[in-house]
């Protein structure tokens, strides 16, 4: 800022502007270069980024061999390895198994992180703060340094190979707690005076009042928490031990381990991995960037 | 200071609702967070343990393994870190650019790397870089050298690095985009009327009035580069020879891979935790207003 306000009153800075005044804003060295390069960038990066999808898709149709080569139009194995995987994976399973952790996660991480998060905003007390500040430290610990810890608590309580071992850890998500005590800033006080005039207790109140006016922010926490665990590989790498418990992110990881990894079965199984979060993705654009954007508001 | 009696209750519904939170946070972080520095005092393997004091903070010096995956670590952030960023500012601000045309198009393209899993994004690159697989293809075509890319210590870093950029990058992008929505449009305009360049106006606009945004996305990133495991782990397994462990697949192979040894995995995890909260507070350090 005061580099601009520099600027204007440099006297040297008033030659070049008076040279920028006659040519005008759409001045030839602008117009004919800037652009060009720029669509140029863009696309470039746009293509770049979309490239491993079109990759991933082709892959599907196409033999392990023809993948590791480089083949990169569509072939005629897609049945061949959509039986491969059938075969090899107990498909039905393994969604299951992703789908019941990722939808009990976020129902559970909702409920507790939402009702923290609503109360650090809504009520006051000395102490605050000082907690909330502390929490909030604690989004630069590194799940490296709680995951020995954290095995050797699951495997004495006997949780190891379990869907709550996965979960339990996941449910207090200071992320989102942050999240929500944000976005009950915007959370009308009248709402809740007119409430407890109305006679209705505390979590009357939160149920009744607050998640009906906030379903919006919800929307976008879920597709947040959604996405975390369904793609959440190290703890349930670590945790879930026999087949029948993995998830499909450990089961393309397992897959891909192998001696000679059968890159076509895979690139059916990791396009079965991806479908959630990118149908989400598409559907919700808007909820989905919001949510991730809450934090720096 | 008499309280009032809602005060009491408010207080009462107040803590009750933020409990089940605090006691997970405590159960599930503070413990763990705090067990593993008790831990990081034990010396052993397995079920036998014994208190050596300092004794695994000695070892970590004269571990070659470690010292090659704090290396690794340390150049992943570095080199990745800063070109990401570099590129996301530039994008955002291309973007932002409402003269731009298919912005929304461009903005999607970008940004969908973000949404794949990481183990499945990896997996398409180990498929992408495979030995005689398209990169090779690609690259031979354009009339240059036949390239093992996983199997050479230098490319396979340059594979992890070209992989956590294009995940990445589209993701930080967002965050520039919104911080650049808030910038008043009428100081670029008042910029443009005084003749300042576009270059001038990205460095002395844009950037000092990202500062806050950079620093946060320079944060968030250097704290998931120095937990790097996913990608390593599926495109190269930290191979070749080692070139691409990073910390916290050690740490991941000291527990599970070989004989437990808890307390020395500990300390690893240590080294992550303060090179966390040293590199933060020279990030803030450098982004400091200064007058």
């Amino acid at each position: 800022m005061s580099d601009v306000a520099a600027h204007r009153l440099d006297p040297e800075a008033a030659e070049p502007s008076a040279r920028a005044a006659l040519r005008g804003p759409d001045g030839p060295g602008r117009d004919m270069i800037g652009p060009a390069v720029k669509y140029i960038v863009l696309s470039l990066a746009a293509f770049v980024s979309v490239f491993p999808f079109f990759w991933m898709l082709v892959g599907t149709t196409n033999s392990s061999y023809d993948i590791v080569r480089g083949k990169a139009w569509f072939g005629d194995q897609l049945l061949v390895n959509l039986g491969n995987l059938i075969e090899q994976v107990d498909l039905p399973r393994v969604l299951f198994n992703s789908f019941y952790i990722a939808i009990i996660s976020t129902v559970a991480t909702l409920l507790v992180s939402s009702l923290a998060g609503y109360a650090f905003e809504i009520f006051r007390h000395k102490w605050r703060e000082r907690i909330f500040a502390a929490l909030l430290l604690m989004l630069s610990i590194p799940f490296a340094a709680l995951m020995v810890p954290l095995f050797v608590m699951m495997a004495s309580a006997g949780l190891i190979n379990t869907y709550s071992a996965i979960i339990l850890p996941t449910i207090a998500n200071i992320f989102i707690i942050f999240y929500f005590r944000q976005a009950t800033k915007a959370f009308p006080h009248e709402l809740r005076d007119a409430a407890k005039i109305d006679g209705l207790k505390e979590w009357q109140i939160f149920l009744r009042v607050y998640m009906p006016v906030m379903r919006s922010t919800y929307a976008a926490a879920t597709i947040i928490v959604f996405t975390l665990t369904w793609n959440n590989y190290l703890w349930p790498l670590i945790v879930l031990q026999t087949n029948d418990m993995k998830t499909m992110v450990l089961t393309i990881s397992s897959l891909n381990s192998a001696y000679t990894p059968d890159f076509g079965v895979i690139m059916v199984a990791t396009v079965i991995t991806t479908l959630p979060t990118l149908i989400i993705f598409f559907l919700l654009q808007r909820l989905f960037v919001q949510g991730m954007l809450g934090s720096v508001k | 200071m008499a309280q009032t009696r809602l005060g009491r209750a408010e207080n009462r519904a107040g803590w009750a609702f933020v409990m089940p939170a605090l006691v997970l946070v405590g159960i599930f972080m503070i413990y763990p967070i705090l067990w593993s520095l008790w831990m990081s005092l034990q010396t052993g393997r397995g079920m036998t343990t014994s208190f050596g004091g300092l004794a695994n903070i000695q070892r970590l010096f004269a571990d070659p393994i470690f010292l090659t995956a704090l290396s690794n670590t340390m150049i992943f952030l570095a080199i990745q870190v800063p070109i990401m960023i570099m590129l996301a500012l530039v994008f955002a601000v291309m973007l932002n650019d409402p003269k731009t045309k298919f912005r929304g198009l461009f903005r999607t393209a970008i940004f969908l790397p973000a949404v794949t899993s990481l183990v499945a994004y990896s997996i398409l690159f180990k498929s992408i870089f495979s030995n005689d697989g398209l990169a090779t293809t690609i690259v031979t075509f354009f009339g240059g050298p036949e390239i093992s890319w996983l199997g050479e210590p230098f490319w396979a870093k340059v594979v992890i690095i070209l992989a956590i950029t294009w995940r990445w990058t589209g993701y930080n992008m967002i965050f520039y985009l919104a911080a650049l929505q808030n910038i008043d449009r009428s100081i670029y305009e008042a910029a443009r009327i005084d003749g300042v360049p576009a270059r001038a106006q990205f460095f002395r606009i844009t950037i000092p009035m990202l500062k806050p945004v950079i620093l946060f996305t320079t944060i968030i990133s250097t704290i998931g580069t120095l937990q790097l495991f996913d990608e390593v782990q599926n495109i190269t397994q930290g191979g070749p020879s080692n070139a691409t462990l990073t910390l916290s697949q050690y740490i991941f192979n000291l527990t599970f891979r070989f004989m437990p040894s808890y307390g020395y995995a500990a300390t690893v995890s240590y080294v992550i935790v303060v090179l966390v909260a040293v590199l933060s507070v020279i990030q803030f350090w450098i982004a400091r207003d200064r007058k």
